[in-house]
């Protein structure tokens, strides 16, 4: 199943590098992660989507909760999230094309950030599934490039990852 | 005040820190990058330095410095190079868990990324092998990193811990204040175990019919092996212990079935098979340990486990009764309960279950032919227990010889087994017995080794000699990789690829030519008096290397074949 998790650590050099590692050494799946500074300086936030049974995603937990440099690890599974990616996606704008993007646009509710001759770069933000089907309604011909933030997540109402 | 803003550089701030945590040992090598720190070490005479002869040799004497006494072990190596021979060491003390330091010299701050001379990213290449590991940017902030760097290495699920050092900080002024807590929001090991899980634990127990111990690495690392024969006693319940675990309990003991696992004894592994309740303390259900995991499980039990660690509970076997904590508070808090509460016992299941287990042990599965031709690596493992009184530190390296140490030689106390279990380094012996001998400079030290195993970090016999140390180096010498023969004949058909040792060297001319005293011994009727001579007086100062050319085609029994389960045991051929 997809899991969540979002984590707070120490904001350090290479401690991404931990996280990806232990990843990988330990063969776990990473569909995206995020990370930036907190509005703490001394703190990253960072979002990982991955996914396994239980017993792995609760490995997982146990195995973030044990890198020194972790300080809170929380499964947003285990409770209501909000899930939110941006994406930006670069489209052919040409003839038939130019009318058809803005109306997709409109119905995904995204914007149009830079309109050139033959191109127009939408911004879209929505949970995952929602970037998906955006993409899957465009002519695969007209798509010039996508890129995508990978997931960020946040509890609900009292749920808060905080120090 | 004069005292706190007077500067030193950072090489001296470094040994102060040193100095601070009490340290007696650094294992190391110079070389360009921590040529400051050396010569720091020069102007200072508390703590002494051993020059070793190759880097992963000081790693490994510095780990089984802190195996055999419990303190933090300190390892000091130059960039680059130095640093990656010191891999194979800290991945060794990363497996089973052993509390060190160890200092890396880097490439200055200026020169990191531009490929210099003897520069490696040590950080990023030990990452997945340490407990954690510091890159000190700063002078200022090497006291802070070091007062960490010995916390976090000694607390919680014990590790090695690295701190690299770049050559222009050690040579940088600052004031030298250390530390004298330390807290880190993001690290703080549970150590007391939950109360009401202690009491539903207690509780199965109590009503077992068939129940059982099970103990491990932890309990020797936690100090724990007094409680645990306090409550294995009160309860008078069976135990058997992993290779890690050995000395923990008695092995002497009426309630010890010996080791388990892919070696284990026959008892040991039927009755972990069979029981119904089993209570794991500071183990963590190893491949090597319960086999097929699949097999195990196919007969229902339910399992408490106490450990420190909780990604070590539930990770290959689901637990019923989990309890994270430091395993001598948790084992204490058993006594205590059981003193307050008198849990009454099912005296009769008990009974039936003893009764059950000495038919197993009548199999008496570590039976071998004794022969009056071949010297048998057996027979010299009992007569070294018997000559050594049982009372020897005794390392081994990898293969063979490992499992017949563990089998043929009983251990009484903890610390005395040193080993490399869960990495199974080949090479780890000698430098073990150094590190043991350093730490205990009037105690017997034996090196039980093979040899393929030797021959892999046998330089060190010079560092033996500078040193005095007088290690007697027991040598089983079968002219085989032994253990990757026993699996190329009992699996691969008898197809020995590249597990026969051709051209030796001649061992005793060896051990003499490093300036030790050398033994070859090919009868049975010489063992005994050899050993007796080599742990006698006259040679009590002595490093003595006793080659002992063994039968050939000895095998390892019991043998739990890899994916076999427990109960599926190949047991010697007369038995």
């Amino acid at each position: 199943m997809r899991h969540i998790i979002s984590l707070l650590m120490e904001n350090e050099a290479g401690a991404l590098s931990r996280v990806a590692g232990l990843f990988s050494a330990r063969g776990y799946n990473i569909e995206s992660l995020t990370v930036a500074a907190t509005e703490d300086p001394t703190l990253s936030r960072m979002t990982i989507v991955t996914s396994g049974s239980e017993a792995v995603i609760e490995q997982i937990i146990k195995q973030l909760n044990k890198l020194i440099d972790v300080v809170k690890v929380l499964d947003l599974n285990d409770g209501k999230f909000i899930e939110r990616e941006l994406m930006l996606v670069k489209v052919k704008a040409t003839g038939a094309f130019r009318e058809e993007m803005k109306r997709m646009c409109d119905i995904f509710r995204g914007r149009i950030i830079d309109v050139a001759d033959g191109s127009f770069t939408i911004e879209l933000t929505g949970s995952g599934n929602k970037l998906d089907a955006f993409i899957e309604s465009l002519d695969k011909a007209a798509i010039l490039e996508t890129v995508r933030t990978g997931a960020s997540g946040i509890g609900r109402g009292d749920r808060i990852l905080k120090v | 005040m004069e005292q706190s803003s007077k500067q030193f550089t950072g090489a001296e701030i470094l040994i102060r820190c040193l100095h601070e945590e009490n340290v007696e040992f650094v294992f190391g090598y110079p070389g360009g990058a921590v040529l400051n720190i050396y010569d720091a070490i020069f102007h200072q005479d508390k703590f002494k330095h051993i020059l070793v002869r190759h880097e992963q040799a000081a790693i490994h004497a510095a780990d089984a410095f802190s195996r055999s006494t419990g303190k933090v072990g300190v390892a000091l190596v130059t960039s680059g190079p130095g640093a990656t021979n010191a891999i194979t060491g800290i991945a060794t003390a990363y497996m089973d868990s052993i509390p060190m330091v160890i200092i890396s010299g880097q490439v200055p701050t200026y020169a990191i990324g531009e490929d210099a001379f003897q520069e490696c990213d040590t950080v990023g290449i030990t990452r997945p092998c340490v407990k954690h590991n510091f890159l000190v940017k700063d002078v200022k902030d090497i006291a802070a990193t070091m007062k960490k760097a010995f916390y976090v290495a000694n607390s919680g699920r014990p590790g090695p811990v690295l701190v690299d050092i770049p050559k222009d900080i050690t040579a940088h002024l600052h004031a030298f204040e250390y530390p004298e807590t330390v807290q880190l929001r993001s690290y703080n090991p549970v150590t007391k175990g939950h109360l009401g899980q202690i009491k539903k634990a207690l509780k199965l127990l109590a009503e077992a019919k068939r129940p059982m111990v099970y103990s491990g690495g932890g309990v020797v690392l936690g100090d724990a092996s007094e409680y645990l024969i306090k409550l294995v006693q009160s309860l008078n319940i069976p135990i058997t212990s992993t290779l890690m675990g050995l000395g923990g309990y008695p092995a002497s003991d009426k309630n010890f079935l010996g080791m388990l696992g892919m070696h284990g004894t026959y008892e040991a592994n039927m009755a972990m098979q069979e029981c119904d309740v089993l209570l794991a303390v500071g183990s963590r259900f190893d491949d090597r340990v319960i086999g097929n995991t699949e097999h195990f499980l196919s007969n229902p039990r339910t399992i408490i486990h106490i450990d420190i660690d909780p990604s070590s509970i539930s990770k290959r076997v689901k637990i019923d009764v989990p309890i994270v904590g430091d395993v001598k508070s948790v084992l204490a808090d058993m006594i205590d309960l059981i003193a307050a509460e008198k849990p009454v016992q099912n005296t009769v299941a008990l009974a039936d279950w003893f009764k059950q287990i000495n038919a197993w042990r009548n199999k008496k599965c570590l039976t071998y032919a004794q022969s009056t031709e071949f010297i048998k690596p057996q027979y010299v493992i009992q007569k070294l227990h018997e000559v050594t009184k049982g009372d020897a530190f005794v390392t081994s390296d990898v293969g063979q010889h490992q499992m017949w140490a563990a089998q043929y030689y009983p251990f009484d106390k903890p610390r005395r087994w040193i080993n490399s279990g869960g990495l199974g380094t080949m090479g780890v012996g000698l430098p073990y017995a150094m590190g043991v001998q350093f730490a205990h400079p009037d105690a017997q030290v034996a090196c039980v080794t093979g040899e393929g195993s030797i021959q892999m970090n046998i330089q060190e016999l010079s560092t033996c000699l500078q040193y005095n140390l007088p290690i007697k180096v027991i040598l089983l010498n079968n002219r085989y990789l032994g253990m990757v023969r026993q699996w190329q004949e009992f699996f691969y058909e008898n197809r020995y690829a590249e597990s026969y040792m051709e051209s030796l060297p001649d061992f005793v001319k060896l051990a003499e030519a490093y300036g030790h005293v050398g033994m070859r011994i090919e009868n049975p009727s010489d063992v005994e008096g050899a050993l007796a001579e080599a742990f006698s007086p006259k040679l009590k100062d002595r490093l003595v290397f006793m080659n002992f050319l063994t039968d050939q085609k000895e095998n390892v029994f019991p043998m739990i074949p890899g994916g076999k389960g427990l109960s599926e045991m190949i047991l010697a051929e007369n038995l």
